[in-house]
């Protein structure tokens, strides 16, 4: 057993705002000498497509700031509109490039070159019959027992 | 600012990325050497210095020019 400390992560969200979290997390703990691994199950197996495809939902949300004060005079039902989720994506990703916020895919191959151990749930890819070929390379496909090999012995443990 | 032997410009880059960069960077160096970086990321200031009390690496520097942060850095 090393004494290096250990951070487990378990990541259950699909959308592109809660994809940051994990990634960030994971690279700058390995940044800081950690061994680190994130354990995808559910909607966050869609963090480990080749092509991330991923949107952000300003429904049920009341906490998103919106463009334009919007938030203040735009009906919640007009956020359920067509093309709505697809232009508060557009929007968010531009705003992220325009303030220096990593890209996902880069943030997710910074957390691969430092050898952060990505593991993908078996059970929720057989659930949702994802395909395995769409997923980027280097995975593990495991489950709950091999989460807690590693989690087991963390010194940080968080589900996001 | 003393001596450094090798420099990474990090203006523009947001959370966490100045830290990843400053890591890798750092782990092409030899110990002993000294990494200047540049970072316009306000959080940067209190980042570098929980990055060197947690790898040991020596923040010998960290000072604000013109509205950018300057850190130099040892390697342990």
């Amino acid at each position: 057993m090393s004494d290096e400390k250990k951070l487990a992560i378990i990541a259950t969200k699909g959308s592109l705002d809660w994809a940051y979290p994990p990634f960030i997390l994971a690279s700058t703990a390995a940044a800081l000498g950690y061994e680190t691994e994130i354990f995808f199950t559910f909607y966050g197996l869609q963090l480990l497509k080749k092509d991330l495809a991923l949107e952000v939902t300003p429904l049920g949300n009341p906490g998103m700031p919106m463009p334009m004060g919007m938030d203040k005079w735009f009906p919640v039902l007009g956020l359920a509109l067509p093309g709505m989720q697809g232009m508060m994506t557009s929007m968010m990703k531009k705003k992220m490039a325009s303030k220096g916020v990593a890209d996902l895919a880069e943030l997710r191959e910074l957390c691969q070159e430092a050898e952060v151990k990505l593991i993908a749930c078996q059970m929720t890819v057989d659930l949702f019959e994802l395909n395995t070929a769409e997923f980027i390379d280097g995975i593990e496909y495991a489950g709950a027992a091999r989460f807690f090999e590693f989690a087991g012995e963390s010194d940080i443990c968080l589900y996001i | 600012m003393a001596d450094f032997d090798q420099e990474l410009d990090a203006s523009g880059l947001n959370c966490p990325l100045p830290i990843l960069r400053a890591k890798k960077t750092l782990t092409g160096m030899e110990s002993g050497q000294v990494l200047h970086i540049i970072a316009t990321d306000p959080g940067s200031v209190k980042d570098f210095e929980a990055f060197a009390n947690q790898t040991g690496n020596e923040l010998m520097e960290s000072k604000e020019v013109g509205g950018k942060f300057e850190f130099l850095i040892k390697k342990a």
